[in-house]
């Protein structure tokens, strides 16, 4: 047995073990930090199977939003939780919970048993074709070229998906400011850290999404990382989130998806097809739309992480 | 004169692990919070760092030297904030407020 | 034993040395105590990703050690924020669906 394959197999246990235990455990706080583990452990994960960018996205998002997020949401919770400690569901209730679990579980297990060896691979055809995209990384190309559909699908899921966050505000908070549940001391080391660490912070996220172009990287991995670090400075209270009624945030939430439509419905006139870029300008349209989709991302996923609106704006 | 960095390189790792197996053994072995935050900022600093120090020689200079020497610089203030935040939280009987 | 193997090998005490680190998530006693062992992880995890990246001289990896290490005290910071929230700062929603 080789080491490497001795390491696969650790950290193939490892994480069976880690989210077994996220599952089990009763202390939300507990289960949170298990969860922020589990997609360290992931991160490695998808290092071993060679897929760099999909490593990339889980180390900014499981390394920065989701742990926020969750830990939020368990905060919000707490005062909640011994009360709903005590209700025990009756033993239908459990006993179809643990049947339709064991399904869904079942039902892929067969898929994933009976998928075709060797599985059927687009891959040489995507890197064939790279040439005509301008691009130089496999996966650029097809989150923006071949299959572009599904990028701008996905980036409109994030707003909606904030919209239907949003929709949770109380009515006299419509149009005020999400905020971070924070106590925050201006001379603290928190203070200090979010002083400091930002600016090389947002140095790095640009140069992630810039070698998205040719190496694993890309807006959604950048974008994930700048947002962490305006998370950041707003939780060390050196910042505040804008109400979302300002007009410079609504415009710059729908304008990566609106330029990337425009981009895509244009193709019908100047290359024949929707989503289709004329020959030459692929690198540069691809490179409209990423740039546009930023400052979206950026907003739509620190926004996110932030919640409902729950001031109105100090006059 | 490779063979010189070939050796400050085995030298440097090996401590660095070192550091990483202190780290575990304390945070395991120690008896309160406060205690175990050393012995992990203990693997923070000085086990990655050696790490860093020692894979220096082996990268390509300028940038894979200069993500490395970040990252470690990263790690370190990473290091001391969390490491205050733990600590206070710790005094505070480390779990939500009772 | 060649340099890669050499990386290789202290990649993966490392992270066996982490993992092992890991059973404070299981005994706590306290969430800091947890918190402590997640941090140690993602420093010996930036470690491994960092030897395994120049053993193989795969450069993407070391990108994605430098996301984890400039994320490495988000995650922290953001639970020790959550954590030691006072009960008495409940936001205003929650006191009026408590009160109904």
């Amino acid at each position: 047995m080789t080491l490497a394959l001795a390491v696969d197999i650790g950290l193939a246990m490892l994480i069976l073990a880690m989210a077994g235990w996220t599952i089990a455990v009763r202390d939300t706080f507990a289960s949170v930090i298990g969860f922020v583990t589990y997609g360290l452990l992931l991160t490695l994960v998808w290092v071993r199977l060679a897929m760099p960018d999909v490593a990339l996205t889980e180390a900014a998002m499981g390394g920065g939003l989701t742990g926020a997020l969750l830990i939020g949401g368990a905060a919000r919770l707490r005062r909640t939780e011994a009360a709903v400690r005590t209700e025990r569901p009756g033993m239908l209730t459990r006993t179809l919970a643990a049947v339709l679990s064991a399904t869904v579980t079942a039902a892929l297990a067969i898929c994933v048993l009976n998928l075709p060896d060797p599985a059927p691979t687009l891959a040489p055809d995507a890197a064939a074709k790279l040439g005509s995209t301008g691009v130089g990384n496999p996966v650029t190309a097809v989150l923006l070229a071949y299959r572009s559909m599904d990028t701008l699908l996905e980036a409109i899921v994030v707003l909606l998906a904030l919209f239907g966050v949003w929709s949770l505000a109380h009515d006299r908070f419509w149009g005020g400011c999400p905020q971070l549940r924070t106590h925050a001391d201006s001379e603290g080391i928190l203070a200090y850290f979010a002083r400091i660490l930002p600016p090389i912070g947002i140095i790095v996220g640009v140069y992630i999404f810039w070698i998205g172009a040719d190496f694993p990287g890309g807006k959604f991995q950048g974008a994930t990382i700048l947002a962490a670090m305006w998370l950041l400075v707003i939780g060390a209270g050196l910042a505040y989130f804008p109400p979302i009624s300002q007009a410079w945030l609504r415009i710059l939430l729908v304008a990566g998806p609106l330029v990337f439509m425009v981009i895509g419905f244009a193709g019908i006139v100047t290359a024949g097809a929707v989503f289709a870029y004329p020959i030459g300008f692929a690198k540069p349209l691809i490179l409209a739309i990423e740039i546009a989709l930023m400052p979206t991302l950026v907003l739509a996923l620190a926004l996110l992480v932030a919640g409902a609106p729950q001031r109105m704006p100090p006059q | 004169m490779k063979i010189a960095w070939d050796i400050f390189t085995i030298v440097a790792v090996m401590a660095g692990s070192f550091f990483f197996l202190a780290g575990t053994v304390g945070l395991l072995r120690f008896p309160d919070p406060l205690t175990r935050l050393h012995a992990l900022t203990k693997a923070d600093n000085l086990g990655l760092g050696l790490v860093v120090l020692g894979l220096l020689p082996q990268t390509h200079w300028p940038l894979d030297t200069i993500k490395l020497i970040a990252i470690w610089l990263f790690a370190l203030l990473a290091g001391a904030t969390v490491g205050q935040l733990m600590a206070c939280t710790a005094r505070r009987g480390g779990g939500p407020p009772k | 034993m060649t340099m890669p193997d050499f990386l290789l090998s202290a990649a993966a005490f490392v992270l066996v040395m982490v993992a092992l680190g890991l059973i404070r998530i299981l005994r706590g006693p306290e969430d800091v105590d947890r918190m402590m062992a997640a941090q140690l992880f993602g420093s010996g995890g930036i470690a491994a990703l960092l030897l395994l990246g120049v053993a193989t001289e795969a450069k993407a990896v070391i990108d994605v050690a430098l996301t984890l290490a400039l994320l490495a005290a988000f995650a922290s910071v953001a639970f020790v924020q959550g954590i030691s929230q006072p009960d008495s700062d409940d936001s205003d929603d929650f006191k009026e669906t408590r009160g109904k």
